[in-house]
């Protein structure tokens, strides 16, 4: 990050309490998915393809746009 | 104007017959458009598609590429005998088209006029998709749909954004100030991906599905050597009052405030642009080889250097499209206006996280949400990036399956920052935008299926009871066909000839 030029950001506003009123709300979601990582493990283990090499051998794709 | 103005998103699935990984893809995608269609009693064959006014190879630099020259997969107006299935394509009452584009089903969203709109019929486009694939499971193996754009082995296909332009605005000056903004976009935007490279020869974690498979600035090409800048020039509109700006870098997303920042920062920057406001130019050095640089850094501390000297991280410099775009809403009082508003809000704000911690975005952007994940996983299993595990959740993280799909469970469980209520989107399979022609397009098919010949983005073809000759509508203006200008007589007429009539009248 050395020599770079500082940019100030501006705020419409000038305050950053995040959109609308639910900020407190997000804040709280992202404190909810530390705390709740060990859960979302646990619903992913539950559903995720169980042969791991195979399941990711046999997704090909032919190009797109 | 603001954030407002007419735009759409188009996206490609992923497709796989699992245990058959060289099923024909084309084969396979013509039955995910016929299951559907055929569930909703829509006819799925290519001739309802009108192609006479599609240009594809028409380039915005002012040029026509020859035909001969062009290769197979850019004549994406050109079609085989009406039966074949993998030509399959339908029109929904939603105004959206259904089809097979390449190997690939493809969804492309009705015209909308605003951000969330353009966010809330992509996910009527998502509960399609999931429709088709429940329907074709009741013959196993089934077909499966992933909203994602490689397979990381070389392939790509992609989630493209249209923007309406104003036809008069320069096109040098688009290349000029939208290239900037395209290189670091991706760090609000990317749906994060595992592997580096095409084909993942790098082991690692990088921000965005596409951007490894970007390869010059500027071009006409979509499917090779795929460039920043897109310059097909098919308007679908009065060719010389718009253009329609085709954007083909974006990722596809999952989640909602990324997805409303992709189209919202760049309907706001675009209108910079056209009002020649832009006070910075921005201009950077190796715009491909940073665009890949940056999408390579997950710490986001990657030096962007600008062609006059300046240094800037991604973030900084979209700051700076930020505070320019700001500026404009002052002077013209936009601001104010509730959709723009909301767009400038969570810009702000996604850009504040983003520099304090990206990881604090996990709610909010979809690169962020995926790589905390896969983190928790490498560290409750000590999982280097090359493991089939972490690849197997970056691809099952795309799975249209509310049951299978990781961001499907996650967001269920409230996991993610969400801006479109559920109904709002099934709402949108069927209901078609009220402020487009779209309306006009869907409310003619729900009324009068069995009258309607053709359709294009442009046009109507309608056969009229005891009339010999076909009626072609022409739908040139994107903002006519409104719910306010023509739902009376939509509602109204008890024929599709009393609606002619009843157009014809009205004009």
């Amino acid at each position: 990050m050395a020599g770079q030029e500082q940019v100030r950001p501006t705020r419409r506003g000038g305050d950053d309490d995040g959109p609308e009123s639910d900020g407190g709300q997000v804040q709280a979601r992202s404190e909810n998915l530390d705390q709740d990582v060990d859960s979302i493990l646990d619903e992913i283990d539950g559903v995720l393809e169980s042969n791991a090499e195979e399941f990711v051998k046999s997704f090909v794709q032919k190009g797109g746009q | 104007m603001g954030v407002e103005r007419v735009m759409g998103i188009e996206t490609e699935y992923g497709i796989s017959l699992t245990g058959a990984p060289h099923a024909n893809p084309m084969v396979l995608s013509g039955q995910v458009v016929t299951a559907y269609a055929q569930a909703h009693g829509v006819r799925a064959a290519r001739g309802s598609w009108d192609y006479a006014d599609e240009a594809p190879l028409r380039d915005a630099r002012g040029f026509e590429m020859g035909r001969s020259v062009a290769h197979p997969s850019q004549l994406t107006d050109e079609w085989g005998s009406d039966d074949d299935p993998t030509l399959a394509n339908v029109v929904l009452t939603n105004g959206a088209r259904l089809y097979v584009d390449h190997a690939h089903p493809e969804y492309s969203s009705p015209e909308v006029t605003t951000p969330r709109a353009g966010l809330t019929w992509d996910r009527a486009g998502e509960l399609v998709m999931q429709e088709a694939v429940r329907r074709l499971a009741a013959s196993p193996p089934g077909i499966n749909l992933y909203k994602n754009n490689t397979d990381g082995k070389g392939s790509s296909y992609g989630t493209h954004e249209n923007y309406l332009m104003r036809r008069s605005t320069p096109f040098a000056q688009i290349v000029t100030h939208l290239t900037p903004f395209f290189v670091a976009r991706q760090v609000m935007c990317g749906s994060g991906r595992v592997g580096i490279g095409v084909d993942s020869r790098v082991p690692g974690y990088q921000i965005a599905q596409r951007s490894d498979f970007f390869e010059t600035e500027v071009g006409l090409e979509t499917t090779l050597k795929r460039p920043i800048i897109n310059t097909r020039d098919e308007p679908h509109a009065t060719a010389d009052k718009y253009r329609r700006l085709h954007v083909i870098i974006g990722d596809a997303n999952h989640c909602d405030v990324a997805g409303l920042l992709k189209l919202g920062s760049t309907s706001l920057v675009l209108e910079l642009i056209e009002a020649d406001a832009v006070t910075d130019r921005l201009s950077v050095r190796h715009p491909v080889a940073t665009l890949q640089a940056i999408s390579h850094d997950p710490t986001l501390t990657h030096v962007i250097e600008l062609e006059d000297g300046r240094k800037l991280t991604a973030v900084q410099l979209l700051w700076r499209y930020y505070e320019m775009v700001d500026a404009r809403l002052d002077q013209t009082g936009e601001g104010e206006q509730p959709h723009t508003a909301e767009v400038m809000r969570w810009w702000a704000d996604v850009l504040g996280k983003l520099e304090r911690d990206p990881m604090s975005a996990a709610a909010e952007v979809d690169w962020v949400g995926k790589l905390r994940v896969l983190q928790a996983y490498q560290e409750r299993e000590g999982l280097a990036w090359n493991d089939p595990k972490l690849k197997a959740i970056d691809i099952q993280w795309s799975d249209v399956r509310p049951d299978k799909g990781l961001f499907n469970k996650l967001r269920a469980a409230g996991r993610f920052t969400e801006l479109i209520p559920e109904e709002e989107a099934r709402r949108a399979v069927t209901a078609p935008p009220e402020d487009t022609r779209a309306y006009f397009r869907g409310r003619c098919l729900e009324r009068f299926p069995d009258n309607v010949v053709a359709a294009s983005w442009d046009s109507l073809i309608l056969e009229v009871p005891g009339v010999r000759a076909l009626r072609r509508v022409p739908m040139m203006e994107p903002l006519k066909g409104t719910r306010d200008a023509v739902g009376d007589l939509l509602d109204d007429a008890s024929d599709v000839g009393e609606l002619l009539a009843a157009l014809a009248a009205a004009d």
